[in-house]
């Protein structure tokens, strides 16, 4: 793929293929998130949306492909890049409080030996304040609700000041307040020029929440503005005919 | 130690190493003993002090002395390829991570059991005391083992403090502290690597046999008392430390008792205790709870029966109870008609 101004543009993967023993979990993916785009990753269950984000993030290994970040290889450009993982990849039952946790966005900054200053703490704060879970501040993670958790991953994320947000399943079984609160956490980095890029599940709310989509089913089915390739063909042709009845209910309006 | 005279601890040149010793060792091995709960590696400690056997011994065959430090590095290296071994076995095969641990801690044991049966069968004196790394001998603590492990402790500890956010954040989240740069890779093996020195470190004093319930159980207790990863560590150093020096001065005193079990006793203890009685966390607090909850409960129901009941107008005292007795027949001929729906 290329592009005339490949350094303004967030994330490029190309020929991306990521097997698991000989399955392949991921075949041939090419993906252009544009700058400033709100993009979902929706796809069934096994049709490798995680290990995208993780295969981009260096976190499983590629059989093949490469990613850049704003033109250059990732681990060129980490301090751009925040990673939200899934809830449950972490035991909550660790001793610390919330605002610590937050805190831990700032340690890519920090260098060896130096802790965390006034500032960091600050900008951590700030980042739960944004989340609406400035009161939990002191709480002991395992006494937070699963969206509470969430909102304190989201919270890490932003105290990491970057440029592109990655974001595993944040909407995975969370309560009202907090689905409310990811979606304004969303547009306002949206509205200050950050580039999101969020693994969803719910079809339903694609076309609510984001503005580019991409279809993906171990191969990538299509990726474009959600109002050009959120179809139902391409949904047919991501999850087969048994989304008919999902698209009857409110896609095809 | 009924009327054991504390200045004894300072002018005993025996006790004053079995103390000293005990104190380091529980500093070590309850410090990182934190870590390894909190990564869920306490096992590890379990392979890695069975791993170090044939590793003592075949330093002291080289070597032929009894210095603390080559018998030491032998156990160390013995350790690590234990280590490499059970990833090997991991990576490469379908068994997992269990079996593979459960593997390499039998055949290197058995391998050092056969080793060591048949030095101690050997002519000389020279290898006396070995069977020791067994079930550990802390009486036989020589001021030049205090001072080895002395060094090794402050090392461990140096290194704690320098890569102290760095471990913390791979306890808690290990691929988030990858995706921030962090050398996750290289803090992984460190950290493990102290794990494995704080096991090595315990070798003499406890035996390879008892050695990983210093690195399971003073964590396990610590967590007990604290939401916060400072105060745990150090609480698990202080437990780790009184449990050392209590068993260390039993064994070594009144009965020549082999160390190892005494120190697993005594942090047994502390392990018992905080299991019950720490506030929040302790099963009796938490049941105590649970009884409170209930009878709120409780109160709630039959606050509600109250008022149901007075909303009622008691015409006669027979109908009275109706209201309460109700829902009980009206629940039980529901269920009885859905069992009739589904039948056919």
């Amino acid at each position: 793929m290329v592009t005339k101004n490949a350094n303004n543009i967030p994330l490029v993967i190309e020929d991306l293929t990521v097997a698991y023993r000989e399955e392949p979990v991921l075949w041939d993916v090419d993906l252009t998130v544009p700058q400033g785009a709100l993009m979902a990753i929706v796809g069934p269950n096994g049709a490798g949306k995680s290990t995208l984000i993780k295969a981009a993030l260096d976190l499983v290994d590629k059989a093949a492909g490469r990613v850049t970040i704003y033109g250059k290889p990732y681990a060129e450009q980490r301090q751009m890049v925040a990673y939200v993982p899934q809830r449950g990849s972490v035991d909550w039952d660790f001793p610390t409080n919330a605002l610590d946790v937050v805190t831990m966005g700032r340690y890519g900054r920090l260098g060896w030996i130096k802790r965390p200053t006034k500032s960091d703490r600050q900008i951590a704060y700030e980042s739960l304040v944004k989340v609406g879970m400035e009161s939990f501040a002191q709480r002991q993670i395992s006494q937070l609700s699963g969206g509470q958790q969430q909102r304190v991953f989201l919270a890490r994320a932003l105290a990491q000041d970057a440029q592109l947000y990655i974001m595993d399943e944040p909407f995975q079984g969370v309560d009202a307040t907090t689905e409310k609160a990811i979606i304004t956490v969303l547009k306002d980095l949206q509205a200050n020029g950050r580039t999101v890029l969020v693994v969803h599940h719910d079809l339903e709310t694609v076309p609510e929440y984001f503005d580019h989509v991409l279809l993906l089913n171990v191969k990538a089915i299509a990726s474009g503005r959600v109002d050009e390739v959120f179809t139902p063909e391409n949904l047919r042709a991501t999850y087969g005919s048994r989304v008919d009845a999902l698209i009857r209910q409110g896609v095809e309006a | 130690m009924n009327g054991f005279d504390l200045s004894l601890i300072f002018l005993d040149y025996t006790i004053r190493n079995v103390v000293l010793g005990a104190l380091v060792l529980g500093i070590v091995s309850g410090t990182l003993s934190a870590f390894a709960v909190l990564r869920k590696q306490s096992l590890l400690g379990d392979t890695m002090s069975h791993a170090a056997l044939p590793g003592v011994i075949i330093a002291f065959l080289i070597t032929g002395v009894r210095a603390p430090l080559p018998l030491l590095i032998g156990a160390m290296i013995a350790g690590w390829i234990g280590t490499l071994i059970m990833r090997l076995i991991t990576a490469e095969t379908r068994i997992k991570q269990d079996s593979a641990q459960g593997l390499v801690l039998s055949v290197f044991f058995g391998f050092g059991m056969a080793l060591l049966s048949w030095v101690t069968r050997q002519p000389g004196a020279e290898h006396s005391g070995l069977d020791n790394f067994l079930f550990g001998q802390a009486a036989a603590t020589v001021a030049e083992d205090v001072q080895t492990m002395a060094m090794v402790g402050i090392l461990v500890l140096m290194l704690i403090v320098v890569f102290w956010k760095e471990f913390k954040l791979i306890s808690f989240d290990m691929q988030y502290a990858k995706t921030l740069g962090l050398r996750v890779g290289l803090m992984d093996v460190l950290l493990t690597t102290l794990i494995v020195v704080a096991v090595v470190v315990g070798l003499q004093m406890v035996g390879v046999v008892l050695m990983s319930a210093m690195i399971v159980a003073p964590g396990v207790a610590a967590r007990q008392w604290t939401n916060r990863l400072g105060v745990m560590i150090g609480l698990s150093a202080m437990f780790g430390a009184a449990a050392g020096v209590t068993g260390a001065l039993v064994s070594s005193t009144a009965l020549n008792m082999p160390t190892g079990p005494v120190i697993v006793l005594a942090i047994s203890a502390i392990v018992v205790v905080s299991l019950l009685f720490a506030p929040e966390r302790g099963v009796i607090w938490e049941h105590i709870r649970q009884l409170r909850r209930r009878g709120v409960l409780h109160a709630q129901i039959a606050r509600q029966r109250l008022i149901t009941d007075s909303k009622r107008p008691a015409i006669s005292s027979q109908p009275a109870n109706q209201p309460v007795a109700q829902p009980i027949p009206v629940q039980s001929g529901g269920s009885a008609n859905a069992k009739g729906v589904l039948k056919p």
